[in-house]
C-alpha cells in the first residue's frame, strides 16, 4: 500500500452530478412543504382561540391570492411527496403471500387505496361540517 | 477489417510522481464483443504497462473490477463496449481513497464488513451425526437475493451518505447483515444490532436508493436496509411494552432477538 492514498473531496454540489441525486433531493425537499402546511394548520387553531373575527381573518387570508398560490404549491408538493414515497413502499415492506412475493403494484396500490379512502372521509366530514 | 476505435480516458494517479490524479487518454482498437476490461487489458498489454487496475474472473463473479464508467459505477467486465459511446471515461470507485490509478483502498469496507458479523451464528448447535442445518426452499427464498453480493462496492461508490459520513456502515455490509438476520438458521441478530441498528448503521441511510439502481447482481441493498429499519422499530416498541426477561432488554435501544 502506498503512503499517499488520494482522497477526492466531495463538493457541496454533489447532488447536481446525477439525475438520481436531483430527484432524491426534490423528494426530500417536499417534506418542507408538508411542514409548512402543518404550521398553517397550527396557525389556524391558534387564530381560532383568539375568537371568531381572528379566525375569519385567517380564512380570508387563506382565500386571498397569496393564500391560494401557497395552497396550490403545497398541494402539488404533497402530491409529489406522496407519490414518490408510495412508489418506494414495495422495497420497505415486501408482501409474501405463501411462498410468493406479491408484485410491487399490489403494495403501491394498497397505499393509493388507503390515501383515497382517508381523503374521501376527510372531504365527507369537511363537507358535512359546513 | 477495420476495428472500431474508442477513446479511453482513464484517471491516473501515480503517488510517487503526482500530487493529484490526472486523466490520460488512450486510443484503443476494439472488437465487437469486448467489454471495458478488455480495452483496459489492451492498454496494459500494448500501450502502457504502468496502468494499474484490479480484475480477476472476467465473468461478473469475483467483484474485483468495479470502477466508474461514464459516471456510473459498474463491473468493467460486464460493461460492453457496444452499449457505450466511442468516448469512455474510466475512473476509480468514488468515495474511496485512490491507491494508484483505478485501484482504491478497501480497508474501511473490510472493517465494516467484519463488524456486521457476516456469517451464520447458528440457532442450534451443529446437528448430530454431522448432518446439515435444515432449511426449506421457502425459507431460502426470503433472503436469497441478499446472498448475491460480490463486494464490488458499486453501491458504496454511488452512496452519498457514505461519501459524506465515512462512519456509515454502508449498503453492502448492511445488506449482508440483513441476509443473515433473515436466515432461518441464524440467531445472530442481537449480536449484530450494536452495529446494524446504530446511528452509523441503518439510521444513517436516507433511502437515496442509488445503491440498488447500480448493483450488478440485483441485491437491492436499499430494500434490505429499509426492511431492517422496520424490524428494528418493531423491536423498539416491543421492548418498550415488554422488557426482555433475559439479556440486555428494556431500555428501548436494544432490539429484540429472535422473533422470526
Amino acid at each position: 500500500m502506498t503512503n499517499r492514498p488520494y482522497v477526492r473531496p466531495m463538493p457541496a454540489s454533489w447532488w447536481l452530478r446525477q439525475g438520481r441525486y436531483v430527484r432524491y433531493m426534490i423528494r426530500e425537499a417536499t417534506c418542507l412543504f408538508i411542514g409548512l402546511h402543518a404550521l398553517v394548520l397550527l396557525l389556524g387553531v391558534y387564530r381560532l382561540t383568539q375568537g371568531r373575527d381572528a379566525f375569519d381573518a385567517f380564512l380570508a387570508a387563506l382565500w386571498g391570492p397569496a393564500g391560494q398560490v401557497m395552497s396550490a404549491v403545497i398541494l402539488l408538493m404533497a402530491a409529489v411527496h406522496s407519490v414518490t414515497w408510495f412508489n418506494l413502499t414495495p422495497k420497505a415492506m415486501p408482501l409474501w403471500i405463501g411462498d410468493a412475493k406479491a408484485p410491487g403494484w399490489v403494495i403501491v396500490g394498497a397505499h393509493y387505496a388507503g390515501w383515497f379512502v382517508v381523503s374521501a372521509a376527510v372531504l365527507f366530514l369537511a363537507g358535512g361540517a359546513s | 477489417m477495420s476495428a472500431r476505435q474508442i477513446t479511453l480516458e482513464v484517471l491516473r494517479y501515480r503517488p510517487e510522481s503526482e500530487s493529484e490524479p490526472v486523466f490520460q487518454t488512450y486510443t484503443v482498437p476494439c472488437e465487437k464483443e469486448w467489454v471495458v476490461l478488455d480495452a483496459l487489458n489492451y492498454v496494459k498489454d500494448h500501450l502502457d504497462r504502468s496502468l494499474s487496475y484490479r480484475w480477476s474472473c472476467h465473468m461478473a463473479v469475483c467483484g474485483s473490477c468495479g470502477m466508474v464508467i461514464n459516471g456510473d459505477p459498474m463491473l468493467s467486465c460486464k460493461a460492453f463496449l457496444r452499449d457505450l459511446p466511442d468516448h469512455i471515461r474510466v475512473e476509480p470507485l468514488n468515495n474511496f481513497p485512490i491507491e494508484r490509478d483505478l485501484v482504491v483502498v478497501l480497508d474501511d469496507f473490510m472493517d465494516k464488513l467484519k463488524s456486521v458479523k457476516p456469517y451464520l451464528i447458528p440457532r442450534q448447535p451443529a446437528p448430530e451425526a454431522g448432518g446439515t442445518y435444515r432449511q426449506s426452499a421457502a425459507q431460502l427464498k426470503k433472503f436469497k437475493p441478499f446472498t448475491m453480493c460480490i463486494n464490488c462496492l458499486a453501491c458504496y461508490s454511488v452512496c452519498p451518505q457514505y461519501g459524506l459520513n465515512e462512519g456509515f456502515a454502508g449498503p453492502a455490509a448492511l445488506a449482508l447483515a440483513h441476509r443473515y438476520n433473515t436466515d432461518s438458521r441464524d440467531q445472530g441478530r442481537r449480536a449484530r444490532e450494536d452495529v446494524v441498528a446504530s446511528n452509523t448503521g441503518i439510521w444513517e441511510c436516507t433511502f437515496v436508493g442509488a445503491c440498488s439502481e447500480v448493483c450488478p447482481k440485483d441485491v437491492d441493498p436499499a430494500a434490505a436496509i429499509q426492511q431492517t429499519k422496520i424490524a428494528s422499530t418493531m423491536d423498539y416498541f416491543k421492548d418498550l411494552l415488554m422488557p426482555r426477561k433475559n439479556g440486555k432488554g428494556g431500555n428501548g435501544k436494544q432490539a429484540a432477538g429472535n422473533n422470526r
